[in-house]
């Protein structure tokens, strides 16, 4: 019973305590955060009304719910609350004065910081700062309009599915710009339908399923691991070549952390596209194409043989 | 001096000669697709593209008017298949093609209304429009439509599954047009067979 005990607690804590992968910091489900989400996990709390002299149920404000589970799988799993935000929201009822509060920003943490040094968010900062969001909308679009610091994980670099990936950046994209309210915090104009903006685009469905909206939108480069420039809308990518080629640059991109080889052992260029998607001129075969010419050159060679021969003896 | 038989009727030569259009169409917004390049293409990619889906699709449809057409004229009698003495007769064409033709022999299976094709025309010809052609058609509609693909097809994506089937296929009948066209300069004169695909008399 007692070893049963042990082993019960060891598998307890080594749940508890689990490796970040990114800071290498062990993640505590930290007793403060437990607080927070007793109330802001849920879509309902509960609390002690002095006034009224009685314990209430009152619905949580759906922007405040924080997903606990998510949260915990995040790349921030291991912060409390309280590293970003106030700690006098220890004291219930909250001080509204707090909402007032400023937030940190990515840089507050990240800036300089060795741990997180392979992301190179200066980088990202200054390709931001280039962004089309930023240039437009200088005040209100931060790092958080994108990346939702409470369920964010990196996902193209450790991800094996890429059809997950492609879903789950493309659904960041969709949270602006298929979703009017949100768009509104920043934007009074009107939300253009992607779809008709995307008519000229063949096989909608089929790139919407396979590319994310990055590939297009922003301004690769080598010096981040995910291009943050953000290019207006004229300056996007529409000529198909550049990804419909033998130097697609998917390559540099979407699929920019797979393994790199010029063709595979079945002769396909761009083969790391070929686990997920096909993509016309990328993914043509160097055996395929060399047997095509060297058969037709044949077939060539033979008909000017038997025509010239035909015109001689004539 | 020998009487003129007429062995294609409008409807052939109408379907005949909308259908190689259609083909030099497909296969040079094929190769631009194929060989799509950022510094050269042939035909521009988005170009190529609608007109390869346009061109699929008319050559879909006209397929289907030339089954119809074998099926209800008397058309389709040239396309049946006889297997009695196969090998032989083949044997002889292709002697006459690679010598006979050059000892200025006559053709061991001339023209006639009963007879428009040479055993190895006929062979080619049922290949090529009742086994190629319905694969090139098929699977062309598979790419022209991806969601009804399965997304994988023996260990590969099924849109390169298909697609493998689709250009070998436009190789191979390319590959028999060009056959096809130099093979058509062997009538009386060099130039006969091609009146004829325009007048109906051979």
């Amino acid at each position: 019973m007692k070893k049963l005990f042990v082993l019960s607690l060891i598998l307890l804590l080594s749940a508890a305590l689990v490796p970040d992968k990114i800071t290498g910091r062990s993640v505590e489900h930290s007793s403060e955060n437990s607080r927070c989400f007793k109330c802001h996990g849920k879509i309902v709390y509960n609390y002690f009304n002095k006034v009224q002299d009685q314990h209430l149920t009152k619905r949580m404000n759906p922007y405040f719910v924080i997903d606990s589970v998510l949260f915990y799988n995040s790349n921030h799993k291991s912060l409390e609350c309280f590293d970003c935000h106030s700690y006098d929201y220890k004291t219930f009822p909250h001080n509204s004065e707090l909402q007032m509060e400023l937030m940190p920003t990515c840089l507050d943490c990240h800036e300089g910081d060795e741990v997180t040094a392979n992301y190179h968010f200066e980088k990202i900062n200054e390709e931001f700062l280039k962004s089309v969001h930023y240039i437009r909308h200088p005040k209100e679009f931060t790092c958080f309009m994108c990346h939702n610091p409470h369920t964010y994980k990196i996902n193209v670099r450790k991800n094996e599915n890429i059809d997950e990936t492609i879903i789950y950046d493309n659904n960041i994209c969709l949270s602006c710009h298929a979703n009017i309210n949100k768009y509104h915090l920043i934007s009074s104009n009107k939300n253009p339908n992607i779809i008709k903006k995307h008519d000229w685009l063949p096989d909608q469905i089929t790139h919407f399923a396979h590319v994310r909206c990055i590939e297009c939108h922003t301004q690769t480069t080598n010096k981040t691991l995910v291009a943050h420039q953000i290019l207006a809308k004229d300056k996007a990518v529409k000529k198909c070549v550049e990804c419909h080629s033998q130097n697609s640059m998917l390559m540099a991109s979407l699929y920019k952390f797979r393994a790199k080889e010029s063709r595979n052992q079945f002769g396909y260029f761009n083969a790391s596209i070929l686990n997920n998607a096909y993509v016309i001129g990328a993914n043509r075969n160097y055996y395929l194409n060399v047997m095509s010419w060297v058969i037709f050159g044949f077939a060539v060679f033979l008909i000017v043989i038997h025509a010239v021969l035909r015109i001689l003896i004539k | 001096m020998k009487e003129q038989v007429y062995l294609y009727p409008i409807w052939v030569r109408l379907w005949h000669l909308f259908n190689a259009l259609l083909f030099l169409a497909l296969i040079l917004t094929g190769l631009s697709l194929q060989y799509s390049n950022k510094i050269f293409t042939l035909i521009p990619f988005n170009y190529s593209v609608s007109i390869h889906n346009i061109s699929g699709l008319i050559l879909a449809a006209a397929y289907l008017f030339y089954l119809f057409g074998n099926r209800f004229t008397s058309n389709g009698r040239y396309y049946r298949f006889e297997t009695n003495k196969l090998f032989v007769r083949l044997a002889k064409q292709f002697r006459y093609y690679s010598y006979g033709i050059f000892k200025n022999e006559s053709p061991p299976f001339p023209v006639s209304a009963e007879r428009k094709f040479n055993p190895l025309q006929k062979l080619c010809y049922i290949i090529v429009m009742y086994v190629l052609m319905p694969i090139l058609i098929a699977t062309g509609l598979g790419l022209f439509f991806p969601d009804i693909l399965p997304n994988k097809i023996m260990g590969i994506t099924g849109i390169q599954f298909v697609d493998l089937f689709h250009i070998s296929t436009g190789f191979t009948l390319s590959l028999f047009m060009v056959v096809h066209i130099y093979l058509c300069t062997i009538g009386k004169t060099p130039l006969s067979n091609f009146k004829s695909m325009i007048n109906g008399w051979h």
